[in-house]
């Protein structure tokens, strides 16, 4: 199974996509495209309420309204389920969850939350009935704020005796810590706030489930990240078997963690197709899902530094506030936990410590977001290293630098218990300023600045780790997590020699058919147009844990990558059986198997192929077709890594900060397709650069959303970024046979802090220290006048 | 109401309710789903066509305002045996798609930016995208799409 020379390399290439035809023509279905004839309509009657007492509910006037089939209250529907939605991670023993069911019973937590749901033949007709449907409430006050949550003073819900769901602490060396701060030559001590973030995939949820004519069998179409765990979800919630649903995504507009999630619409259109016996679908409105669909972020972080007059950090104590929102969703209870391993960063420290507060509020439920949880602690740990580098007048880089962990360190056991696999902090760091001119940027903000140019220069530094490849099933186990992490594939060869590959992951715009397909041909020196990559549908892909967090390609395309070598395993056992020589005698070169040091001895995969479909003439024990299964379960997390410079241009007579350029390496390990590589970059970057500068979602004090439509919530557009100048370092991962590390995230994990360090750096001389997300024209035009009163 | 349209240079027509949206007469009376809805406040362009030869936000046009007009959608730029139109050959080999949700907007208003302008630089395509969001790609590559594009259309007229 050696390769040579001989053999083209097929991994590393920049290929173009081959799903993007389908994409550019208008000719793949997404699930709002999907035609289904006699499909009923389900709109949702929402709680305007942030939190409320259901006093009446009355349907009399929208039943009787046009093409209506059905109008019913949370407790009309509180026969259909088996249990209450989940959630799939239970963090303590202790976790406080209130029961939260598809529809509101009795009392709303959230504005946004359903309260009927509304069944006709068409859409229109559905919203005009709903309408008609008269809600009276008592309105209960609303716990809006985390810092008052933790009070307890106004209770969340009404049933619960405190806002706390959870406590949750890692603190390994309690002493340690205590004893680093009190020897400390200096400290930081900071307040941030991680902003709540409103997802915004293009593409709104939308879904049909279509029971099957005889009822019994029902197959959901769903535009979700996670048809494998929607599936059992559906069966768990609902009590129809398993083996009853089939789930399908179709193609999916995106989700960024927004559609890792299992929401009541997916569990009353379900239940509606089973009481109604007829397909029921469910396409949310923009101005309704930004409400009903789940928000990412949402936390106070109290950020602390221990550190020596030289820089060196001795220990960091981190505690939290995390918003939960009104309900605990299928993860959300995880998404801390996943940022409480890497508040340290890319830092050796000697002591940490990490407390956790899950605290509920009267707002839309909160969820893994892009990057969930390490976002948020890499912007603490990179936001607190600048500010400790301003209060010893070191440069941010070189305070970096004495803090890295080193080359030679690699595996690195981190002080929170996670062994690192593989990086080079300090040559991305190199690499990144001398692909900014760092030099000459600080030369020109200094120009500035003696010529009191009003369009100040800012220049941020990022370095970021992040834990990719979610994950060993063990480690999830410890973590109390209702799942496992490996990720299932299976490879077959078909008589004509076409290859199939199945895949658990489910893709939702990173390209793993061209990517599977990618790994597949390079392994068996085949055309990867020759490979077929078959996902997101449970009846074709049974197993599968999905996408998100960056699993895909280091748990899920390792397991195609093993599916394959097993696949050679076995057509080699049928080569050297026709050929007649032990299997040892054999190589696997150029899609042929051919007896070492004879190369005119050899037999195609083709033919092996279809010696395995005819089974005329296979060895003894050896059984017909060429086809394998892997499940695979990591041995650890992958750790990508990198540095992010962003150059800010701030006026400074308006106020508004301007991204003029950015500058990122990034080591993901090896790459399977540079192309989409950087695509997943970009994306990621302007994500990040989003919570930096423009997005949150603004409450007021009756708990009502504000930026609702997309018209108020400012997703940054093409005028907003600029090109991006990327560079990557290579530092294979040894978790993985590929070598590889994920990089969906780590665009958003790296910017955001970079482009606030960038924002600071700019008004550096003024002496301001902080500023708050997002770094709003008002906010920041309100720091400078500050800080010139106070000069 | 019945409502006469050329689409992709087909005549076509449907009683439609006088409220109907050209981007629900397109997706549900006309079977064209290649034009998504992203929004319901005219911002993400997802919806966007080419009418009468000019980018319009679909979701913004009443299928009546279209009436006895010309429509081009995603579905019309390919040629009728597949072969793709030289934009949308520069989308995919720059990369400039990853889900593909915004993307049928993205090429339409591309089509009118390159219609627009003799020559293109970066900041013109920026400009010209900004009422089409993506949430996937960050904009670098759909930039270098439509420049690269420019350059081969410019080349072969
Ligand atoms: S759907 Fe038309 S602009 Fe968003
Ligand atoms: S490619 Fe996904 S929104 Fe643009």
């Amino acid at each position: 199974m050696t390769m040579t020379e001989a053999q083209e390399r097929i991994i590393g290439q920049r290929r173009v996509r081959r799903e993007d035809p389908g994409l550019l023509s208008g000719e793949n279905r997404f699930s709002d495209d999907l035609v289904v004839p006699g499909a009923l309509h389900l709109v949702l009657v929402r709680s305007p309420h942030a939190h409320a007492r259901i006093t009446r509910v009355d349907t009399n006037a929208a039943r009787s309204m046009p093409g209506v089939v059905a109008v019913l209250t949370g407790g009309d529907l509180q026969s259909e389920w088996a249990s209450p939605m989940p959630c799939a991670w239970p963090v303590t023993p202790d976790m406080k969850s209130p029961a939260h069911y598809p529809l509101a019973i009795d009392y709303v937590h959230y504005a946004g939350e359903g309260v009927v749901a509304v069944v006709a033949r068409s859409q229109t007709e559905a919203v005009d009935a709903a309408g008609e449907v008269i809600v009276e409430y008592e309105e209960l006050a609303p716990v809006l704020d985390l810092e008052d949550a933790v009070k307890d003073g106004t209770l969340a819900h009404e049933a619960l005796e405190s806002n706390t769901s959870f406590v949750w602490a890692l603190d390994p060396n309690p002493d340690a810590v205590e004893a680093a701060f009190r020897a400390a030559k200096v400290t930081v001590s900071e307040r941030y706030v991680q902003q709540r973030l409103i997802p915004a995939a293009m593409e709104p949820r939308a879904m049909v489930v279509v029971p099957s004519p005889m009822g019994g069998d029902y197959t959901i179409y769903s535009a979700t990240q996670i048809p494998h765990v929607l599936r059992v979800m559906l069966a768990l919630t609902t009590g129809i078997p398993e083996t009853k649903l089939r789930v399908v995504a179709p193609s999916v507009g995106g989700g960024f963690g927004s559609k890792l999630d299992v929401y009541a619409e997916e569990l009353l259109c379900l239940a509606l197709a089973r009481r109604l016996r007829q397909p029921v679908r469910f396409t949310e409105e923009r101005g309704e899902g930004t409400m009903a669909t789940i928000h990412g972020r949402g936390q106070v972080q109290y950020m602390e530094l221990a550190a020596n007059d030289d820089g060196k950090v001795t220990a960091i104590r981190v505690k939290l506030l995390a918003d939960m929102g009104a309900y605990l969703q299928l993860v959300t209870p995880g998404v801390p936990l996943l940022g409480a391993f890497l508040y340290h960063g890319v830092y050796d420290v000697g002591a940490y410590s990490f407390t956790c507060t899950g605290l509920f509020t009267n707002k839309t439920p909160t969820d893994a977001y892009r990057g969930a949880g390490r976002p948020e602690a890499t912007y603490a740990i990179e936001r607190a290293m600048d500010t400790l580098a301003r209060k010893l007048n070191m440069d941010p880089a070189e305070i970096r630098r004495r803090n890295f962990i080193a080359a030679d360190k690699f595996p690195y056991e981190s002080v929170a218990g996670l062994t690192f696999d593989s990086g080079s902090y300090h040559e991305n760091l190199a690499k990144a300023l001398d692909n900014a001119g760092y030099t000459e940027l600080r030369a020109e903000q200094e120009r500035r600045r003696a010529a009191g140019d009003p369009r100040r220069l800012g220049i941020g530094v990022s370095c970021y780790v992040e834990m990719c490849g979610l994950a060993p099933s063990r480690v999830l186990a410890s973590l109390n997590y209702g799942a496992g992490g490996w990720e299932a594939a299976t490879v077959r060869i078909l008589p004509t020699s076409k290859v199939q590959v199945v895949t658990g992951t489910a893709p939702h715009g990173q390209g793993h058919e061209t990517s599977w397909s990618m790994i597949v041909a390079d392994k068996l020196g085949i055309s990867p147009d020759d490979v077929e990559v078959l996902h997101s549908d449970t009846a074709i892909a049974p197993h599968g844990m999905d996408t998100y967090g960056s699993r895909s390609l280091s748990v899920g395309g390792t397991a195609v990558y093993l599916a394959t070598e097993r696949v050679i395993e076995k057509a080699m056992k049928i080569a050297a059986h026709q050929l007649e020589v032990a299997e040892e005698d054999l190589e696997y070169v150029n899609a042929a198997f051919r007896v070492k040091g004879s190369p005119d001895q050899q037999l195609p995969l083709a033919a092996i192929a279809f010696e395995a479909f005819t089974a005329h003439n296979l060895p003894d024990g050896v059984e017909p077709n060429l086809e394998a299964s892997i499940s695979w379960d990591p041995p650890n997390f992958t750790f990508p890594n990198g540095t992010h410079i962003a150059v800010v241009e701030i006026d400074e007579e308006t106020g508004e900060v301007r991204l003029v350029r950015y500058i990122a390496v990034d080591d993901c390990g090896n790459q399977i397709n540079p192309l989409i590589v950087e695509g997943q970059v970009h994306g990621g970057i302007t994500q990040g650069v989003a919570q930096a500068l423009y997005e949150e979602a603004l409450y007021d004090t009756s708990g009502q959303l504000l930026n609702a439509s997309l018209a108020d919530y400012l997703v940054p557009s093409a005028s907003e970024m600029p090109s991006f100048e990327l560079d990557s370092t290579v530092t294979p991962s040894p978790t993985n046979p590929l070598g590889v590390k994920g990089v969906g995230e780590a665009g958003t994990i790296g910017s955001a802090p970079a482009v606030i360090n960038a924002v600071v750096d700019a008004l550096a001389d003024l002496g301001v220290m902080d500023c708050q997300m997002p770094a709003t024209p008002e906010r920041v035009y309100s720091l400078i006048q500050q800080a010139k009163k106070q000069q | 109401m019945r409502v006469e349209v050329t689409v992709n240079g087909q005549e076509r027509a449907a009683d439609v309710e006088p409220r109907t949206l050209l981007v629900h007469f397109l997706r549900e009376h006309l079977g064209l789903t290649g034009t998504n809805v992203g929004c319901d406040t005219s911002s993400c362009g997802a919806c966007t066509v080419l009418l009468d030869g000019e980018s319009v936000k679909s979701c913004t046009v009443l299928a009546a305002q279209a009436d006895g007009r010309s429509v081009t959608t995603i579905e019309g730029l390919a040629d009728p045996d597949g072969t793709l139109h030289p934009l949308q050959r520069a989308f995919q080999e720059n990369h400039a798609l990853q889900c593909g949700y915004c993307t049928p907007g993205m090429v339409m208003v591309s089509m009118s930016i390159l219609a627009e302008h003799d020559t293109l630089d970066e900041a013109t395509v920026r400009e010209g995208l900004e009422g089409n969001l993506c949430r996937c790609t960050g904009y670098h590559n759909i930039v270098k799409a439509v420049l690269a594009a420019k350059e081969e259309m410019g080349a072969t007229r």
